[in-house]
């Protein structure tokens, strides 16, 4: 029987999706270990402990809660350094994360600090005698790799999405705990955050992504894809390479091999020709929905569904038609 | 008047071309290398460029090049050395473990005497997009760690960068010595001349073992994933717009 930590990362006060998401994987593999306890981190200014309710219906047994005023931030020194000490008081069989930004900076952290083999970006994680067993989509999600990990601790960041969130009722006993190291003392100081958009779900976590492409052929036409998402309502805006690097759209919206990976219910693709680069990011999308003048486009191998059309005459009808659909019900 | 010289260690990795089709090696556990173009991983050449900038600004300075690999890493070395780096470091394996802070401790023993003030990786690289090595690094060595950086300057002992967030980014400040990894941004890695090529050959390459440690991650198995299904496509122009709302509402069910 070995417990299990689980970082639950929050945005302001709000947990996050993926957090659940790391809870369920963190609930499951518990179990497998023998019935252990789930334990969970939350971190964040004062009130985020209001998370532990959420954190217990869906697994966690013990919720560790710490509040403090700079941790308004994401304190990454700070918070990796609570994570091992708690890490550290012993019968934990991994620590979970998120594979986030956040979570990208702490696991490697966590795996130095607590001497432990990390896997990361994980979408299945078993348990096979003594092993920690993972699988890993590597090479831009074109060889999925199956890693075994040995060792008594473990760390382990899980890919968004790959996990769903389930329910598993607890009443979480709720404990605070101060950081370990002063949050507001961290050697990288930020100056300014530049806000993306606002008013939209994350890449990560939207259900549903409109993505342009070149084939919007202006600057201005991107306008298309910031109304059909919002007809959809949830739906997330991103780009291709080309329309981030001619400046039509920030370096943050880009999805690709070298911009975000993301796997939503539903991807529409605008004006997108489907170079290799961009579905890296987003083949393994549930459905796959694209709109192209050009018939041979490497898209439309990857598209559940695909229309052959002028975009700008093709994506206000879709705009209309998907605000009607959901007008009547 | 300029800045004080720089010391910068960039830690690359040699990757296969990631528009490359791939196939599992016969042992189960690889790719198949049989054929793949392999380079200097993508985010990894944006580090290459941006401390040989940083060193063309401030004068003087010296770029280090380091890889833990087998000998074919050579080629990948020579290349950012034919790039404007000054010499370069392998720390020699037989194959690369998938085991991100075995490679690290192995790095961190090669740099903690080094006196570099600045150490750099890409974000990540293509084959495993885990971005371990760089921030365990930095752990291992107790220097700050700033990671995703689209930005990167140097001056009077500081760094100062753009660091990219999911849908946001931060400007921040750092002392040195610290480790930065790059994402994209920086500026797209310089062709190595002729001139650069031939000066490469005459730059020192050292090679010695990695002090690897316990290596406690290893490929149980590597295969190719499912295909998707074939794409298809519904109808032409405006026209095909309610079938594909049916479509998406009766049979996709997301709408």
């Amino acid at each position: 029987m070995a417990n299990v930590l689980v970082y639950a990362e929050t945005r302001g006060a709000a947990l996050r999706k993926l957090a659940l998401e790391a809870v369920t994987a963190a609930r499951a593999l518990a179990d497998a270990s023998g019935g252990g306890e789930v334990h969970a981190l939350v971190a964040g200014p004062s009130g985020v402990g209001a998370a532990s309710e959420q954190l217990g219906a869906y697994g966690a047994d013990v919720v560790y809660v710490v509040e403090h005023a700079a941790l308004s931030n994401f304190e990454r020194e700070s918070i990796a350094a609570t994570l091992a000490d708690r890490a550290k008081q012993g019968g934990y069989r991994a620590v979970v994360l998120g594979f986030s930004t956040q979570g990208r900076d702490l696991g490697p952290r966590l795996a130095v600090k607590l001497d432990a083999p990390i896997a990361s970006d994980v979408t299945e994680i078993n348990v096979a005698g003594d092993a920690i067993v993972v699988k890993h989509p590597g090479y831009a999600n074109k060889v999925l790799v199956t890693l075994t990990l040995s060792g008594s601790l473990v760390v382990l960041s899980v890919r968004p999405g790959a996990i769903t969130a389930k329910q598993a009722a607890r009443s979480a006993r709720v404990e605070s705990i101060q950081p370990a190291v002063d949050p507001s003392a961290s050697r990288v100081v930020v100056k300014q955050v530049v806000e993306g958009a606002k008013g939209r779900p994350d890449l990560g976590e939207a259900p549903v992504i409109v993505a342009g492409g070149r084939g919007l052929k202006a600057a201005e036409n991107f306008k298309l894809v910031e109304e059909l998402a919002d007809a959809f309502g949830n739906a997330a805006v991103g780009a291709t390479r080309a329309v981030t690097d001619d400046g039509w759209r920030p370096h943050s919206d880009q999805i690709g091999q070298t911009g975000r990976q993301v796997s939503p219910q539903l991807y529409v693709a605008i004006g997108i020709s489907g170079a290799i680069q961009h579905l890296a990011g987003m083949r393994t999308s549930k459905t796959i929905v694209a709109i192209n003048k050009d018939k041979d486009a490497p898209i439309f191998k990857v598209a559940d569904y695909g229309i052959v059309g002028d975009v700008l005459e093709v994506v206000p009808a879709l705009t209309t038609a998907v605000k009607a659909a959901r007008a009547s019900h | 008047m300029g800045a004080p010289a720089v010391k910068i260690a960039v830690c690359i990795k040699r990757t296969p071309d990631s528009e490359s089709r791939f196939r599992i090696a016969s042992s189960g556990v690889a790719i198949d290398e049989a054929g793949l173009k392999f380079d200097i991983d993508d985010f990894a050449g944006y580090a290459v460029e941006a401390a040989l900038q940083i060193n063309e600004k401030g004068g003087g300075g010296e770029t280090v090049v380091v890889a833990v690999g087998p000998d074919s890493v050579q080629e990948s070395l020579r290349k950012a050395m034919s790039m404007g780096a000054d010499r370069a470091v392998q720390l020699k394996v037989d194959s690369v473990p998938a085991d991100g802070l075995a490679v690290a401790k192995a790095l961190a023993a090669e740099l903690k005497d080094g006196g570099y003030d600045l150490i750099l990786f890409g974000k990540h690289a293509f084959d495993t997009s885990a971005g371990v090595v760089g921030t365990a690094t930095a752990e291992l060595l107790g220097l700050p760690c700033v990671t995703a950086v689209s930005q990167l300057d140097v001056a009077s002992g500081r760094g100062s960068a753009r660091r990219e967030l999911e849908g946001a980014a931060e400007l921040v400040e750092f002392p040195l010595p610290a480790v930065v990894t790059i994402d994209e941004g920086v500026a797209r890695p310089r062709y190595p001349s002729l001139k650069g090529i031939m000066a490469a050959k005459k730059k020192p390459l050292e090679s010695k073992p990695a002090q690897l440690g316990a290596v406690r991650v290893s490929v149980q198995k590597a295969e190719l994933p499912p295909e998707r299904p074939a794409g298809r496509i519904i109808g032409e122009g405006a026209s095909a717009v309610p079938e594909l709302v049916r479509l998406l509402q009766s049979e996709a069910k997301v709408l």
